[in-house]
């Protein structure tokens, strides 16, 4: 999942939310939207917990991006 | 040939005086270059102002000094005003300075504000063509010098809000020629190879000659077609750079821009929660509503007495029925006076109570008998009494 994934997401969980707020679903829809909402919550916070920490510093050499590593202090 | 001499002293004090008498000298501007410069600890200073020809020394007083709104130092390139005395002592004139400009601010601000009413007249200024800055980053682009506070401030505020985050520094000269060039550069590269969702370009704080590459049209132009957002961090809060109009958001410090560019987890995860909570109620208050729905249904007559509406019914049809039953009753009654008091008006003019009182009708071959004329003798005739029939025969 990218991060455009983890916007949208947050978007389509929060449209959920305000439709199951407004009450003009039937139960059977309302269960379904439910449910659905609680799978995209998972997975956002999924995104969350599985990101890795980098800081690096992209360096040229002979003409080519090189990433390493970069510590600050 | 006579000559009367005269002391050293004598020659500088009149010199001195020479100068001093002198509009010009009292009251000169001079710009040059500062070299040489001394901050004595008396306070005073003392520097060299030079071109490229010539110098001049120049001495700026304590109480002078204090007033200066930069630091001197040496290769600014200044404008100087004081008088221009002697120092009888060393024999040497020089400028007694009480103020200095940095030479070339004026023409700096100008360039500033020329450049920036092109580019604002051009559009590269308009709200509509900014971009926003994602929710999220999967990686945050830092173009900024490798060494320095801004680059430390950016990581350390970034990894407080996200311990996870994903940095990448594209080190770049943030000041001096050529430094502009590189920036614009590096932020094609960033777009062209796809190197981050959002891009922080900035540099700490400093004089404006320092600031100047983020003045610059290139880097100008590099910001307004970069298809990634960009995040201007240039000096501190007052200082505005052509790079924070161009910039799809202005962070007034690289801490800020950070704060901007990095999305605090911990409140990310709060919100995930609170979604998940607002989902939880609103299901089950729906359910609950359902339930006091059934409940009402369950304790309606409907179901608990079934029968009562019959019964209802029953009453009314009860009471139709006695209407109708009275109703009846009084037409009867009325229908029943009526030919009572038809039968007592036939009864009075019935010829039969005639026949009480005597009189006889006569019939002869069944047809009453109206006049004598009628009758002829031996006629036989049936005579009609109340209370009988005789046979007769006419004499």
């Amino acid at each position: 999942m990218s991060k455009e994934n983890f916007e949208e997401s947050m978007k389509t969980l929060e449209a959920i939310v305000s439709e199951l707020e407004n009450g003009n679903l039937n139960l059977d829809e309302s269960v379904k939207k439910f449910e659905e909402g609680m799978k995209i919550a998972k997975q956002c916070n999924t995104i969350l917990e599985n990101a890795e920490k980098k800081i690096t510093i992209l360096l040229e050499k002979d003409g080519e991006l090189k990433e390493e590593d970069f510590d600050a202090e | 040939m006579k000559y009367n001499a005269v002391t050293v002293t004598q020659l500088n004090k009149y010199i001195k005086d020479r100068f001093e008498e002198d509009e010009n000298l009292n009251a000169i501007l001079v710009k040059g270059e500062i070299s040489n410069f001394k901050n004595h600890y008396t306070g005073h200073l003392y520097f060299t102002l030079k071109d490229e020809n010539s110098l001049i020394k120049c001495i700026m007083f304590k109480s002078y000094a204090e007033r200066l709104a930069f630091k001197p130092k040496d290769g600014m390139k200044v404008m100087v005003f004081g008088a221009v005395s002697v120092f009888e002592r060393d024999g040497v004139y020089q400028i007694y300075a009480k103020s200095l400009l940095e030479d070339g601010m004026g023409d700096l601000h100008e360039q500033f504000e020329q450049l920036k009413a092109k580019l604002e007249k051009e559009g590269l200024f308009d709200e509509t063509h900014k971009k926003p800055i994602p929710l999220y980053p999967k990686v945050v682009g830092v173009l900024t010098s490798q060494t320095g506070a801004v680059i430390r401030d950016i990581i350390n505020v970034s990894t407080r809000r996200n311990p996870n985050v994903y940095i990448r520094l594209l080190p770049v000269p943030v000041q001096g020629p050529g430094a502009a060039e590189r920036i614009a550069e590096k932020i094609k590269m960033m777009n062209e190879q796809k190197l981050a969702d959002v891009i922080i370009v900035g540099r700490g704080g400093g004089s404006l000659e320092d600031l100047w590459p983020f003045n610059e049209e290139i880097v100008a132009r590099a910001i307004y077609e970069s298809e990634l957002p960009i995040i201007s961090a240039v000096g501190h809060e007052t200082d505005f750079t052509i790079a924070d109009f161009v910039a799809d958001l202005r962070a007034p410090t690289p801490s800020a821009a950070a704060e901007l560019a990095v999305p605090d987890v911990y409140d990310l995860k709060q919100k995930i929660i609170n979604y998940q909570n607002r989902c939880r109620i609103s299901l089950k208050k729906q359910i609950e509503l359902m339930r006091l729905k059934f409940e009402k249904c369950v304790k309606s007559r409907a179901f608990t007495d079934p029968m009562r509406r019959i019964r209802d019914m029953d009453v009314v049809l009860d009471s139709y029925v006695q209407k109708m039953e009275n109703k009846m009753k009084h037409i009867q009654k009325e229908k029943q006076s009526k030919y009572i008091e038809l039968v007592a008006k036939l009864d009075t003019l019935s010829p039969l109570k005639t026949l009480t009182r005597g009189y006889v009708l006569t019939e002869k071959d069944g047809v009453l008998v109206k006049s004598a004329k009628d009758l002829k003798v031996n006629d036989e005739v049936k005579l009609r009494f109340h209370d009988g029939e005789k046979i007769a025969r006419v004499n």
